[in-house]
C-alpha cells in the first residue's frame, strides 16, 4: 500500500488522512531529514525545501486515574516512545491541551519531564482541565506558554508553514461551547494581515473549531470568524483535540481533523448519557488512544495526517 | 434548634477539612433555620436544573461524575474550586433572588436556584 502511495505523493498527500489505520508509514520515500527548530526557523523558507514532519499529541490527562484508564502517566509515556520509534523524526510536537487532569503542580512537573525525552521543541495550547489552578491557567501560561499573549495565543513559521496557536478554554460563557473572544480574534487579524493567500496555514486549538456535537458543547461560538480570517488561504489545516477520538472534515479549503487522547476514550457524539470517559475493556483501551504525525510536503496542497493507535 | 444549628457546624468543618470553599460562619448560622438542599452532577448535567429555596438556605452540590466540575455564578456571586469526583461545595443564599450557574469547564451545564421566602 504504501509502495503505491509513494509512487504518487501527490495522490497521497490528497488522501490527507486515514484514520484509524493503527499504520506507521515508513517515510522512506524522501519525506526528508528533520533538522533543529531553531535552525529551521533563522533559514528563510525556500521553494522546494525538503519536506517535514510534525506530531500532534493531545489530552494526556496526566493525573486521570479512573476506569478504563488507572494510569494516564504510563499511556502518556507509552504515546512518547511512538513517537521516538518513528522513523522519520518530527521537526517538533504540537501538544492540543488538557496537558494535565486537575492543573496540578505535579502533573505539568511529569508531563513536561517526559516530553523532555523527545529532544524536539513542544508547543502547547491549555485545555481547560489546565485552566485549573486558582488563578485561572496562569500555572499552564507560566511553564508551557512562554512568549505567547493573551490567554496563551501564538503563531510561528517554520518551512514556510504558518503555524496559529488559538485558545477556546477561557472566559467560556454560560450555555456556550469553546470561546475565541473578540480580543484574540482582533490579534488573529493582524497575524494574518499581509500573508500571501498561498502560505499553508496550520491552526491548532483544544476544542474543535467547527461543531462536532452542540449538546455535548463539542464547538467554538465564534469559530466562524476565525474561519472568515482564514478563508483567503489555499490549504488550512485545522488540529483540535477535546473529543478523544478522530473526526475529521472538509469544508472548502478547511481541512479539520481531532486527534485522539492518550488518556481516555470518549463516546461517539449523542450515542451515550454523557461525553464522559469510555469505560472499554483493558484489552481495547490501548487501540482507543493514540498520536497524529502530520507531514507536509513543499509544493503540495495539503498535509498528509496518518493517526496511529498505542496498540503494540 | 440547637443542635440544627450545631450539626451544620459539623458539616462546614467537614468541609473545611476536605479543602472545599464553605460559607462564612455568618452566613451558617443564618442557614440553621432551613433544611439544606442538595444537587448532584452526573452525566454533565445538574441533576435538579431549577432548585427554589427559602432565604438561608444551605445548598450542596456533588460531583458525581468521573471528570471534575465547577459550580459557577453568572454573575460572580458565588464560585467553586475545581470539584473532583466526590468532591462537594456548598453556598448559603441568604437573599431572595434568581441565581444562575454554570460549570466554567463545560458551559453547556447550567442550573438555577431560585431563593424566595
Amino acid at each position: 500500500m504504501f509502495d503505491d502511495l509513494d509512487d504518487d505523493r501527490r495522490g497521497f498527500l490528497k488522501c490527507m488522512a486515514w484514520a484509524g489505520t493503527g499504520a506507521l508509514f515508513a517515510f522512506d520515500g524522501g519525506i526528508g531529514s528533520s533538522i533543529g527548530l531553531d535552525a529551521a526557523l533563522a533559514a528563510a523558507p525556500k521553494q522546494g525545501a525538503a519536506p517535514f514532519s510534525f506530531v500532534q499529541l493531545s489530552d494526556s490527562h496526566i493525573g486521570f486515574n479512573k476506569p478504563p484508564n488507572a494510569d494516564a502517566r504510563a499511556t502518556f509515556r507509552e504515546a512518547i516512545a511512538k513517537v521516538k520509534a518513528l522513523p522519520v523524526q518530527p521537526d517538533f510536537v504540537i501538544h492540543t491541551g488538557d496537558v494535565s487532569q486537575l492543573s496540578k503542580d505535579d502533573e505539568f512537573d511529569d508531563a513536561e519531564q517526559m516530553l523532555t525525552e523527545l529532544g524536539r521543541q513542544v508547543f502547547f495550547v491549555p485545555g481547560e482541565h489546565d485552566m485549573l489552578d486558582p488563578d485561572g491557567g496562569k500555572a499552564f501560561l507560566n511553564r508551557f506558554g512562554k512568549g505567547s499573549q493573551g490567554a496563551g495565543w501564538y503563531s510561528f513559521d517554520h518551512r514556510g508553514v504558518h503555524f496559529v496557536a488559538l485558545v477556546n478554554v477561557a472566559d467560556l460563557k454560560p450555555g456556550g461551547m469553546g470561546n475565541l473572544g473578540a480580543k484574540q480574534l482582533a490579534w488573529l487579524a493582524a497575524d494574518l494581515a499581509g500573508r500571501s493567500s498561498s502560505t499553508p496555514i496550520v491552526v491548532f486549538a483544544h476544542i474543535p473549531l467547527w461543531t462536532v456535537y452542540a449538546d455535548w458543547g463539542w464547538g467554538t461560538d465564534d469559530s466562524a470568524e476565525a474561519l472568515k480570517l482564514l478563508g483567503r488561504f489555499g490549504s488550512v489545516t485545522v488540529l483540535n483535540g477535546h473529543i478523544h477520538q478522530i473526526t475529521q472534515k472538509i469544508e472548502g479549503r478547511v481541512a479539520f481533523h481531532t486527534a485522539r487522547s492518550t488518556a481516555f476514550p470518549q463516546p461517539v457524539a449523542g450515542t451515550a448519557p454523557s461525553p464522559g470517559p469510555l469505560k472499554v475493556p483493558a484489552e481495547q483501551l490501548h487501540s482507543m488512544l493514540g498520536i497524529t504525525d502530520a507531514v507536509f510536503v513543499r509544493g503540495h496542497d495539503r498535509i498528509a495526517l496518518i493517526d496511529s493507535t498505542l496498540t503494540t | 434548634m440547637t443542635r440544627a444549628f450545631k450539626m451544620l457546624t459539623f458539616q462546614a468543618s467537614a468541609l473545611a477539612a476536605g479543602g472545599i470553599m464553605m460559607p462564612a460562619a455568618a452566613d451558617i448560622a443564618r442557614a440553621a433555620p432551613t433544611p439544606p438542599a442538595a444537587v448532584a452532577i452526573g452525566n454533565f448535567t445538574f441533576n435538579k436544573p431549577v432548585v427554589t429555596v427559602k432565604p438561608g438556605t444551605m445548598v450542596t452540590w456533588t460531583n458525581a461524575d468521573d471528570i471534575p466540575h465547577t459550580v459557577t455564578s453568572k454573575d460572580g456571586v458565588f464560585k467553586s474550586k475545581v470539584l473532583d469526583t466526590g468532591d462537594h461545595f456548598s453556598f448559603t443564599f441568604a437573599r431572595a433572588g434568581q441565581f444562575g450557574y454554570f460549570c466554567s469547564l463545560h458551559p453547556h451545564m447550567t442550573g438555577t436556584v431560585i431563593v424566595k421566602a
